[in-house]
């Protein structure tokens, strides 16, 4: 099947679990975003071949995950489905590192093994984490927030408009897509000739569509300045949560837990 | 060829966000002050175009593969440079957001591998002087295409060498830049003719459309030296900022934090309640020196020649009893919530 309708669906999908009501939906879009970030930043300056002290930011976005009650396997599905150029070019760490760190019984695990598990794993966590505050926080109100954070407020006018209108475009293009492949053989791919004039064509329709959306705009009083409606308040339980959850993150990265449980375990210092 | 989080290391990922952001900030000051109201409609419709037309894939002749459409470039000559570059910017917001490509680290060399190559030099360094100020369909075929096979190249330039500086990857430079470069070199040819085909269909029905952007556009030479002037700056300040911390760390582009929180400030206490904690788990644990003696003098004598200083099997092998151990924990507490969202 086309892309175009999956990704109609993916975008509607993320919109409605947006809509959702959950501790994690409440907090304060601003948090979320910086929370999110420090996340990724945390996860991504570990050491290439640490893979056990990046598990306890799975479980942390594991949690996040469940109190937010986004599906996980709707998550999984779309990780997986992006996952191939991470592994493409990962894939060449076992290739080129033969350097073995470790021996496992009879197998002997070459640095690359380790190197390329730990790029998967920073990977499913890196985009585990921005789906999960799409789905727990909403477009427009993430882009509410980054204007507070400082994002150019034109910027922000282009990113609320190009998202309403990608819904507006995508049906559109949908539509032109059905018409074409209902007047082509069964599961023959669109030609490189036919895209051409199906692109021109959507563009032109797209740049009428600009022209009425701004007689449109001007008729409703349009002065070229964008006002955006702001209603962020900040709670002190937000700030709490920011700082719980920097404290949470840093200790994740600052101690490796998962080796401090093991050798208490294992006894091995 | 999205850049992704899992690949980048702070350092360069943070040098490539900050001149993106710069950019972003630039851009939006040009924009509001040349504010041809026409053109914040015009540039969230031509977004969403973009968007929907890039999910038409489309065969390309000959090879059976399929490509989709570039849009830099295009965006570039319908809206001009600066506005081409908020709306591109726009676009791989929404797609990092919506559909993972990349990552939020990883958004910054997106938009600066997809943003800055097309507008800021493809455009007015190739398919301007080429396609001139009167046009005609050949003149701009040649810009066009031309203008995305290069911007498209120093794209993947890019990828290739914020990989490798990043160091997550092993992929030698020249054998990646010698995968990439090929690959889209093809790319961009596909990419270049459909941009081509598009923008003299949209000449041959509308001409008057070009030239509206072509007059309404305000770039002078200068201020395009400038930008890229100020972009170097910036680029080179913080990466020698970030890299400066680097240097501390033994690893050379490793972030600080690692030589902050590495395993020598674990190892570090030798008396002390960590001590005595070891002493007491060493009597008391299950599983005491589990066999790792006859492995551990070969690990250990490969560990010297090692660039990674901290790799020593004990801490290793309690780092895999431990993560085994998160990863169940992980699992069970998904599993936990699962249960409970269905009871509920």
């Amino acid at each position: 099947m086309a892309k175009i309708d999956t990704a109609f669906f993916d975008l509607s999908k993320l919109e409605e679990m947006a809509n959702n009501d959950t501790v994690i939906h409440r907090i304060d879009p601003r948090i979320k975003v910086l929370v999110a970030s420090m996340f990724v930043i945390c996860v991504v300056s570990f050491h290439k071949y640490t893979i056990s002290a990046i598990l306890p930011f799975g479980l942390f976005l594991i949690i996040v995950m469940g109190l937010a009650e986004i599906p996980a396997f709707f998550l999984l599905k779309k990780i997986v489905l992006v996952s191939p150029f991470a592994i493409m070019v990962g894939i060449f760490n076992p290739l080129f590192d033969q350097q073995p760190i470790m021996v496992l019984g009879a197998i002997t695990i070459t640095g690359g093994w380790v190197s390329f598990v730990s790029i998967l794993l920073r990977f499913g966590l890196c985009v585990g984490a921005v789906l999960v505050l799409i789905a727990s926080t909403g477009f427009n109100t993430i882009c509410l927030a980054m204007v507070k954070l400082g994002m150019p407020k034109i910027f922000a006018v282009q990113l609320l408009m190009l998202y309403r209108y990608i819904f507006v475009l995508i049906e559109e293009g949908l539509r032109m897509y059905q018409a074409m492949t209902l007047r082509t053989f069964h599961g023959r791919a669109i030609a490189m000739k036919t895209y051409m004039h199906l692109a021109g064509q959507l563009l032109l329709r797209t740049l009428d569509r600009a022209q009425r959306i701004h007689l449109a705009m001007l008729c409703r009083g349009f002065d070229g300045n964008i006002r955006i409606r702001q209603s962020l308040r900040m709670a002190r339980l937000d700030i709490f949560f920011l700082a719980a959850c920097f404290a949470i993150l840093l200790l994740m990265r600052c101690y490796n837990i998962p080796a401090m449980f093991g050798r208490l375990i294992t006894g091995i210092t | 060829m999205h850049m992704a989080d899992a690949l980048l290391s702070p350092a360069v990922g943070g040098t490539m966000w900050v001149a993106t952001a710069g950019t972003i900030f630039y851009c939006s000051k040009k924009v509001k002050q040349d504010l041809d109201d026409r053109k914040i409609p015009l540039m969230g419709v031509l977004g969403a175009f973009i968007f929907a037309a890039q999910m038409i894939n489309f065969t390309i002749p000959a090879t059976g593969s399929s490509g989709h459409l570039g849009g830099g470039l295009l965006l570039a000559i319908l809206l001009g440079p600066y506005a081409a570059f908020l709306t591109i910017a726009s676009v791989l917001v929404v797609q990092a957001l919506f559909f993972a490509d990349g990552g939020l680290l990883a958004l910054g060399c997106n938009i600066f591998n997809l943003g800055v190559f097309p507008c800021f030099i493809a455009y007015p360094f190739i398919y301007k002087p080429i396609a001139g100020t009167n046009p005609t369909p050949l003149r701009i075929g040649i810009g066009a295409t031309l203008g995305a096979i290069i911007g498209l190249q120093l794209g993947a330039a890019g990828v290739v060498l914020q990989t490798v500086a990043s160091g997550i990857s092993e992929l030698p430079l020249s054998a990646f830049i010698s995968v990439m470069l090929p690959i889209h070199l093809a790319i961009g040819l596909v990419e270049g003719l459909v941009t081509a085909a598009v923008v003299s269909f949209i000449w041959k029905s509308r001409p008057e459309l070009l030239d509206l952007t072509a007059a309404a556009r305000p770039l002078g030479d200068i201020s395009l030296t400038k930008v890229i002037a100020t972009l170097g700056v910036v680029t080179v300040i913080t990466g020698g900022a970030l890299s400066w911390f680097a240097s501390s760390s033994p690893d050379g582009l490793e972030w600080s934090m690692f030589k902050v929180s590495g395993h020598e400030e674990l190892e570090a206490p030798e008396k002390g309640i960590h001590h005595t904690l070891a002493v007491l788990q060493e009597k008391t644990s299950f599983l005491p020196d589990y066999g790792f003696k006859a492995g551990e003098p070969e690990a250990e004598g490969l560990v010297e020649t090692a660039s990674w200083p901290a790799v020593d099997s004990g801490t290793t092998t309690s780092g895999l009893v431990g993560g085994l151990m998160t990863l169940a924990l992980a699992l069970s507490i998904g599993l936990l919530f699962r249960k409970r969202s269905k009871t509920a």
